[in-house]
């Protein structure tokens, strides 16, 4: 009993800040989803989906320290899943108008919840085929065979006529507009995250990290912590996968184009490779930021007629602050730190004390 | 479904297989070269090689100079871009955890598509036309461009070329002695800089002269072109066993060969051609980690 | 101190985003401009053929820049290419521009991807050349001016049939482009049946978007020697398999679809092309109403220095011209009535053509050119009408 505790990190102290702060949360999405437009809503619910998986990768890149790159296929899985299995019978007949649907799944369909949590399953299941052969890797091979299998999975994905609908795609996918769907989710998955890096689990995750030759000496089973973490990274992200179907309503084998998985890596490279919160917070700025930036695409921005404004220029903006971001703050917003609130009452303390330093040498000055 | 083929049809695959696996080939040489040293796959060359195929573009077509001029200007800006990205975006990272030079590299190569895309707009630009090359010659029923003839005897004289200059020169030598041990090499004095920056001045030349053949060949130039093209002729690098010349060639020349090759054999599966690259690269990883030419790696402590 | 300013940094570019959207939600229609929303692919692999649409829509807001005694102002939203930006781009240009109308967009994945957003928030949107039947079907609020699919797949089997008298054609599609295999299958549904053999088609090869070499598929193709090649798909990837074959030696002649009536087709493709035949919307040299003749007028004031009017450009003015009569009858800028006015379109004098929207949303049209590439052009040669 005590083992199991120790495992999954019973031992965390929950601060009381900490309860009144997801009280405030919950509130606040309460409040957001009441009142927001469905433009706000559709951002909102991005950022936690980018979270969602964001966590997916960094718990893979950022804790475990193995470089994969396999993001856009496992989503790829978890968006197929919810769209196969949640598109209504009677809608099947004319999406799929090139090759009628396989009988075998033609006349399935579940309830959101389970074809979603199907997805991350199945997506879990494909990491455990793909991690066979990929784990065994180290650092960039590991990269590259990951994005192979993505790319491997969105062209068979673009070859199965009768089970995905080939290039024609699926659409009529339930739709989900709710920030409850979404949010809930990822604070689930946020809390579960938590847990589980602060496990014995987590342990070994960053032990490997920190030196995997070290790691296995100290008897940590270097495959099969490594097989663990990413089979629950890529749960995660077919989760992810699934809940982005269900927002756009509509799949097709280009969204899942190995660059997809770039977004997420600049993601958790802002956030901090190895910070959940860090992670949270760079999904919201990237997300936002992306759409913020969208007025350089207009060319009269500003109100000059500058051609200096023109479709394209976000997207250089953005790629140059990813530049920006891993040439001179390569550890990101939070390093591998969490914004706990011991971490932000130290933060406080250093400003104060740099500000009350600033503030006393003026004053030195004055009196000279 | 197999289709009942004849010599001719089998022989004009073969060709067609050469001519791109010695365009893979050259572009590869690229990724062997920079991951030898640094041991840094360099996500941007494929972007480098889109990159000089626009150079091109907008010596011909734009400014009307003659091709040679041309030729030459674009293998000086693609050196210099190649050059400079070195500089800039991985020298600052050298001493830096593996994982933030291959962000890095991602990063640059996410760089110079968004910036290809902004500058010169997503429509394709055509390639100036070089009747000399691309006009078909028949030989009985084959039919051959003679810059499919050209692609693989460029690639053959270069392949010679390199492997005098690793093997015989002093900036080759430094080359080796930097791949071999990268601290050493230091202390014995190597000026790892300027190795590192003429790597990369090698491997970017040959990614415009592969650019300029390519481009000659698939005469149609565009801002994402680099990226599979990039990704596939990293693989033939993988596949030869990276960091070394010969494997990259030999590695091109067979993800030529199997690419046409199933597409020959089995029709149907047309649509998987692009999957057969990273096919070939796993079932490699699996079995000889270190490609068909590669020397066994020891993990140090 | 580094990461407090990046930190720093990001709420900067946080905060005031939050601010800007919930601040301009407050403008609503009380303002004397109507605006209408641009929903384009401006970025990306689609690129090309979205800012020959806006062209189009740009023009034709030149020449009709009010309605009902009010401004139209045209809000341009880029797409990316992409589905995910797309149905944002969408709910921004409903939720934050306060658009009552949307036209676009190129590619019909992406407005099949916007369809839901324009359907829940019921603003209309007019597509202009997504041929796909998906664009409108299921969906009250998404209208289309062009044809569809299934009738331009059955004009170029009987093109091939009749006119070229093919018996043997060999198809090469982009398997992941949902336009060219969707083509592909009708045209190959219709061809079956004209010919009256199922093994009319001979040969069939896959490529993806983004290819360049297509020497081992059309090394096949040759060796089953087809009277014709049908290849729909995007323009530069047709353009580099009609060149490869070439000189491998097809003589075959190739045809195809709309996608290929793009200046970069000609440009890519050069001598080779010569020949080429595709079906398309509208042509220029001979306008079938007065307000082609119009529109062809303009164009060639706008732009004197483009030879050819590619048809989507056609499209993109004619989307914005029914739009706006819409508004018009409805005598209102409410979306609802817009919508209402414009399923209630009845023959509409268009560029392309008159149009009569039908119960599904999409223009009936019977009629479909033929052009052929010849001198470098996109030359007319015949006009086809099928019921």
């Amino acid at each position: 009993m005590e083992n199991i505790q120790h495992r999954f990190g019973a031992y965390i102290k929950i601060h009381w800040k900490t309860i009144v702060f997801l009280g405030v949360v919950l509130i606040t999405i309460g409040l957001l989803d009441q009142f927001v437009d469905s433009y706000i809503r559709r951002l909102l619910n991005l950022c936690a989906i980018y979270t969602i998986i964001s966590l997916g990768m960094n718990l893979v890149n950022g804790f475990t320290g193995q470089f994969s790159l396999g993001q856009a296929g496992f989503m790829a899985v978890g968006a197929y899943t919810v769209a196969i299995f949640t598109v209504p019978i009677e809608a099947r007949a004319t999406i799929f108008y090139l090759a009628p649907m396989t009988p075998l799944l033609a006349n399935i369909q579940l309830p959101f919840i389970v074809a979603l949590l199907l997805g991350g399953l199945v997506s879990a299941g494909f990491a455990f085929l793909i991690g066979g052969p990929c784990l065994r890797l180290r650092g960039d091979y590991l990269a590259i065979a990951t994005l192979g299998f993505s790319e491997i999975i969105r062209i068979v994905f673009t070859n199965t006529q009768t089970i995905t609908n080939g290039a024609l795609g699926i659409k009529s996918i339930p739709t989900i507009t709710s920030l409850w769907w979404t949010y809930g989710i990822a604070i689930i998955i946020i809390v579960l995250m938590i847990l589980l890096i602060n496990s014995s689990y987590g342990r070994a995750f960053k032990s490997i990290r920190e030196d995997e030759i070290a790691a296995e000496a100290m008897g940590v089973g270097l495959f099969k912590t490594k097989m663990t973490s990413f089979m629950i990274g890529a749960f995660f992200t077919g989760i992810g996968g699934g809940l982005f179907a269900a927002l756009l309503g509509t799949v097709d084998p280009k969204q899942f184009y190995f660059t997809l998985t770039y977004n997420f890596l600049l993601i958790i490279v802002l956030g901090g490779l190895g910070s959940i919160s860090g992670t949270v917070i760079a999904s919201f700025v990237v997300t936002l930021g992306q759409e913020w930036l969208r007025f350089l695409d207009e060319p009269m921005a500003f109100g000059l007629d500058l051609p200096i404004f023109r479709p394209g220029l976000r997207m250089v903006v953005f790629s140059a602050l990813l530049m920006v971001v891993v040439l001179f703050y390569r550890k990101g917003l939070m390093g591998t730190n969490e914004l706990t609130w011991d971490f932000i009452g130290k933060k406080i303390k250093v400003i104060k004390s740099k500000f009350n330093r600033k503030k006393s040498a003026s004053q030195g000055g004055d009196n000279k | 479904m197999v289709v009942g083929m004849t010599l001719e049809t089998f022989l004009q695959q073969l060709i067609n297989g050469l001519s791109i696996g010695s365009l893979y080939a050259l572009i590869a040489i690229g990724y062997t070269m920079v991951y030898g040293i640094l041991r840094l796959i360099n996500f941007a060359h494929g972007d480098i090689f889109m990159m000089a195929a626009y150079f091109t573009y907008f010596g011909i077509a734009v400014f009307f100079l003659p091709w040679y001029v041309t030729f030459f200007i674009t293998i000086v800006l693609t050196i210099l871009l190649g050059v400079g990205i070195e500089r800039f975006a991985y020298r600052p990272l050298r001493d830096a955890p593996k994982t933030s030079l291959l962000i890095s590299a991602i990063g640059v190569s996410f760089l110079l598509e968004n910036l290809a895309t902004y500058l010169f707009s997503g429509k394709p630009q055509a390639f100036p036309n070089f009747p000399l090359m691309t006009n078909p010659i028949n030989f009985g029923s084959l039919t051959v461009q003679p810059v499919s003839i050209l692609i693989p005897i460029v690639t053959f004289f270069i392949m010679i070329g390199l492997l005098f200059l690793i093997n015989h020169t002093k900036v080759g030598m430094a080359m080796r002695a930097v791949s071999v041990d990268y601290d050493t090499a230091k202390l014995m004095g190597i000026k790892i800089n300027g190795v590192i920056s003429s790597t990369f001045a090698i491997g970017s030349g040959l990614a415009a002269v592969g650019a300029i053949l390519w481009c000659m060949k698939y005469p149609s130039v565009l801002p994402l072109m680099g990226v599979v093209i990039g990704l596939k002729c990293f693989i033939a690098a993988v596949i030869g066993g990276i960091g070394n010349v010969k494997g990259a060639v030999l590695g091109g020349l067979i993800l030529g060969f199997s690419e046409v090759l199933m597409v020959a054999f089995f029709p149907a599966l047309t649509g998987y051609r692009d999957a057969v690259a990273f096919i070939i690269l796993i079932i490699i990883l699996l079995f000889l980690p270190n490609g068909l030419l590669g020397k066994k790696q020891v993990e140090k402590v | 101190m580094k990461k407090m300013l990046v930190l720093l940094l990001s709420l900067a570019l946080v905060v005031p985003m939050v601010a800007g959207c919930s601040g301009s939600s407050t403008t609503a229609e009380d303002s004397d401009v109507i605006k209408i929303g641009v929903f384009e692919p401006l970025t990306g692999a689609n690129a090309a053929g979205g800012e020959l649409e806006v062209d189009g829509i740009e023009l034709a807001n030149q020449l009709r820049p009010e309605v009902l005694g009010k401004k139209v102002e045209l809000v341009v939203a880029d797409n990316k290419s992409d589905k995910a930006e797309a149905t944002t781009a969408a709910a921004r240009l409903i939720e934050k521009d306060k658009v009552v109308a949307v036209l676009g967009s190129w590619g019909s994945s992406l407005s099949i991807a916007a369809g839901d957003v324009v359907k829940t928030n019921e603003v209309p949107a007019v597509a202009l050349s997504a041929t796909n039947p998906q664009v409108t079907a299921g969906n009250d609020y998404y209208f289309r001016v062009c044809f569809l699919d299934p009738f331009q797949g059955t004009v170029m089997a009987n093109y091939a049939s009749k006119n070229l008298n093919a018996k043997k054609v060999a198809i090469i599609q982009e398997v992941s482009n949902d336009y060219s295999v969707g083509l592909a299958k009708f045209f190959t549904d219709a061809f079956v049946k004209l010919t009256g053999d199922p093994n009319a088609i001979v040969a069939t090869g896959n490529y993806n978007t983004g290819d360049q070499d297509f020497t081992g598929i059309l090394t096949n193709i040759k060796a089953t020697n087809p009277d014709v090649i049908f290849a729909p798909g995007n323009y530069t990837e047709s353009a580099l398999i009609i060149k490869q074959a070439r000189a491998l030696g097809i003589t075959a002649p190739f045809i195809g679809g709309d996608t290929w009536e793009t200046n970069e087709f000609i440009t890519v493709g050069g001598a080779d092309v010569e020949g080429a035949v595709m079906s398309t919307f509208f042509d220029d040299t001979n306008p079938l109403t007065e307000a082609g003749k119009t529109f062809v007028a303009e164009y060639k004031k706008a732009y004197p220095d483009r030879e050819n009017i590619p048809a989507v450009t056609a499209l993109g003015y004619d989307g914005y011209m029914m739009t706006l009569d819409a508004i018009e009858r409805a005598g209102s800028a409410d979306p609802k009535a817009i919508r209402d006015a414009l399923a209630a379109t009845v023959d509409f004098e268009g560029a392309t053509g008159m149009i009569t929207i039908d119960a599904n949303g999409d223009a009936q049209k019977t009629e479909a050119i033929i052009k052929v590439v010849k001198d470098g052009k996109f030359t007319y040669l015949d006009s086809v009408t099928v019921q």
